[in-house]
């Protein structure tokens, strides 16, 4: 029986011929990563188990992304905790507020996780790195640790579902559509402990933003990881970053899929999860007359230069509604340094939008637009759960950064055509 | 290890973010995140939980984040297990690794209700609801991961081999 791409990925670093779905398999690690919420607690387990040392330094990052710049003294006193571990420790992948930006976006632009690595992060959204062609995952604080002890980690070898993307993406339509359809359609737990591998003629339309947008929320669905694999897109962002070699897997023809999807990206329409799970999915005849009082356009999933260019191109010339405030997150210093330079910023500001640095904020109802009572959001980041934003009765609707611009002028959930 | 308590019980899709709110992530105190264990979903919890108690929920309980506050904030409010119908792949991992007992039992859940005096042999799996006397067999670890249950957690059992 042949390999899916991600099980060719672990087999290799198992050091193994082959491996099969279910198999228990101890694999070495070409990354591991923490951010200020999840790295403290790994701190604690790794002093906990009195480690001498971390075993590969230069395999670890840790991105103080999430509370930063430093919301409270208590997130505060976290990052000062893992600045004195990477110190101590010679973690040299440590970034802090001026060199950090979130983590998805700034590993990839970094060039420390790149095509054929195995990775494990402690934060859900690790899957991101598929869009590279990487098996990547997320994992919680002790595996981190154990992680930083041993370089190696324990995986179950998923089972996978492949996702065929056929033919060119209609107008208006990204990477979040295509996810949020998928997710739609299988549900919150429809790849729960598998792979999603996206292939098909359809993702040489795919940007490598959108490619990491799609993989960032596998986990949405439940699933271990999402993965691509290696074309000229992907090569052609690794070229100039990624320094280590390039290794391109392809699953065999008679791998196993426990399910074939085709998604016709040409038919798809502006796709939208009302609260409170991303499986909620509406297209516009079913959306309503929603009034939204702000609009988030950033975090891991959406904050790439890209999703930038979407929202200034339905901003420009034109007003954030009166009520509403917008608030645009680019997710990495460079992005950030590149819409400045484009112009992008006289755009958000001139429709009366604002632009924060880099953080993962209100993605989390960390800090940087929290909402209260009542109060509803539409997002382009990966969560609409309960309380997710801020108070336990506001609401949350997941969108592209087309529809978050167009509702931000529209003031109440909007498609791109309708303004 | 036998364990026996008194049920909370929740629906489908529980997800790491009402189990712990991340408003409450900046610390990684663990009895700071219990005393907002389920917050968001159930106010009453913190104040009802006894040590010993059940947790009962239904499908890909513990989705969403990563974060191992969440099952930390559960063991440390007293939950001494947790059955669900399913499991969110990344909570299942923490809560072996940090030693909270979880069993997939589907039968269990479907007959447990809010309330009921549960008490289980955890190493045989065997669930039984006291107060109507059904009994229950939860699917068996793997060996491998039975291994780190019975070590004491993922960090103990690296750290023996």
């Amino acid at each position: 029986m042949g390999m899916t791409m991600s099980q060719k990925i672990l087999a290799a670093h198992a050091h193994l011929d082959s491996v099969k779905a279910g198999q228990l398999i101890d694999a070495e690690l070409d990354m591991v990563l923490g951010n200020d919420i999840t790295s403290p607690v790994a701190v604690k387990v790794f002093e906990g188990a009195n480690a001498p040392c971390i075993c590969c330094p230069e395999k670890v990052s840790m991105v103080m992304d999430h509370f930063t710049p430093n919301k409270d003294i208590k997130a505060a006193e976290q990052v000062k905790t893992v600045r004195n571990f990477a110190n101590k420790y010679g973690v040299k992948n440590f970034f802090d507020v001026g060199e950090m930006g979130i983590e998805h976006a700034l590993l990839p632009e970094k060039g420390l996780v790149g095509a054929g690595d195995l990775v494990i992060g402690a934060d859900s959204h690790t899957c991101t790195y598929g869009a590279l062609g990487a098996f990547s995952t997320g994992v919680g604080s002790t595996d981190m640790a154990a992680g930083m002890m041993t370089n190696k980690c324990w995986f179950k070898v998923p089972s996978a579902i492949k996702f065929v993307l056929k033919n060119k993406p209609a107008k208006y339509i990204c990477g979040k559509d295509i996810i949020l359809h998928i997710i739609g359609l299988i549900g919150v737990d429809g790849a729960l402990y598998k792979s999603m591998e996206f292939v098909g003629d359809g993702i040489r339309y795919l940007s490598i933003d959108d490619r990491f947008t799609i993989c960032n929320m596998a986990i949405e669905a439940g699933a271990k990881n999402g993965i691509f694999p290696v074309d000229d897109v992907t090569r052609e962002y690794l070229n100039g970053r990624f320094t280590r070699e390039i290794r391109a897997y392809e699953a065999d023809a008679d791998a196993e899929y426990e399910r074939t999807i085709e998604v016709d990206l040409s038919a798809l329409k502006p796709t939208v999860a009302f609260p409170h799970l991303p499986e909620n999915t509406r297209t516009p005849e079913a959306w309503g007359d929603v009034k939204i009082d702000q609009v988030v356009i950033g975090s891991c999933t959406n904050g790439h230069i890209s999703d930038l260019r979407i929202a200034a191109d339905i901003l420009r010339g034109r007003k954030v509604a009166k009520g509403v405030r917008c608030i645009v997150i680019p997710a990495t210093n460079t992005i950030w340094k590149q819409a400045m330079h484009e112009g992008l910023f006289d755009v958000f500001i001139d429709a009366g939008a604002v632009v924060s640095t880099p953080t993962c904020g209100p993605c989390l109802g960390g800090h940087m637009g929290i909402l209260a009572a009542g109060e509803r959001a539409v997002a382009t980041t990966n969560r609409n759960f309960v309380g997710r934003m801020g108070h336990v009765d506001s609401e949350v609707y997941l969108a592209s950064p087309y529809v978050a611009a167009a509702s931000a002028v529209a003031g109440k959930l909007a498609s791109p055509d309708e303004i | 290890m036998k364990v026996c308590g008194t049920v909370f019980k929740y629906g489908n899709d529980v997800d790491t973010d009402v189990i712990i709110p991340a408003r409450y992530l900046n610390t990684s105190s663990a009895t700071e995140l219990a005393a907002h264990c389920m917050e968001d979903i159930d106010k009453e919890f913190v104040h009802k939980v006894k040590p010993g108690d059940i947790m009962v929920a239904g499908d890909n309980f513990g989705c969403g984040s990563s974060r191992e506050h969440a099952p930390i904030a559960i063991k440390t409010s007293g939950i001494a297990l947790v059955i669900a119908n399913s499991f969110a792949r990344i909570f299942y991992r923490n809560s072996i690794n940090i030693g909270l007992p979880i069993l997939e039992c589907p039968e269990a859940v479907a007959a447990i209700s809010a309330g009921d005096t549960v008490s289980c042999d955890l190493a045989k799996g065997v669930i039984v609801d006291e107060t109507t006397g059904r009994t229950f067999t939860a699917e068996p670890f793997p060996p491998f991961i039975q291994n780190i249950i019975d070590k004491g957690g993922l960090i103990k059992s690296i750290s023996k081999n």
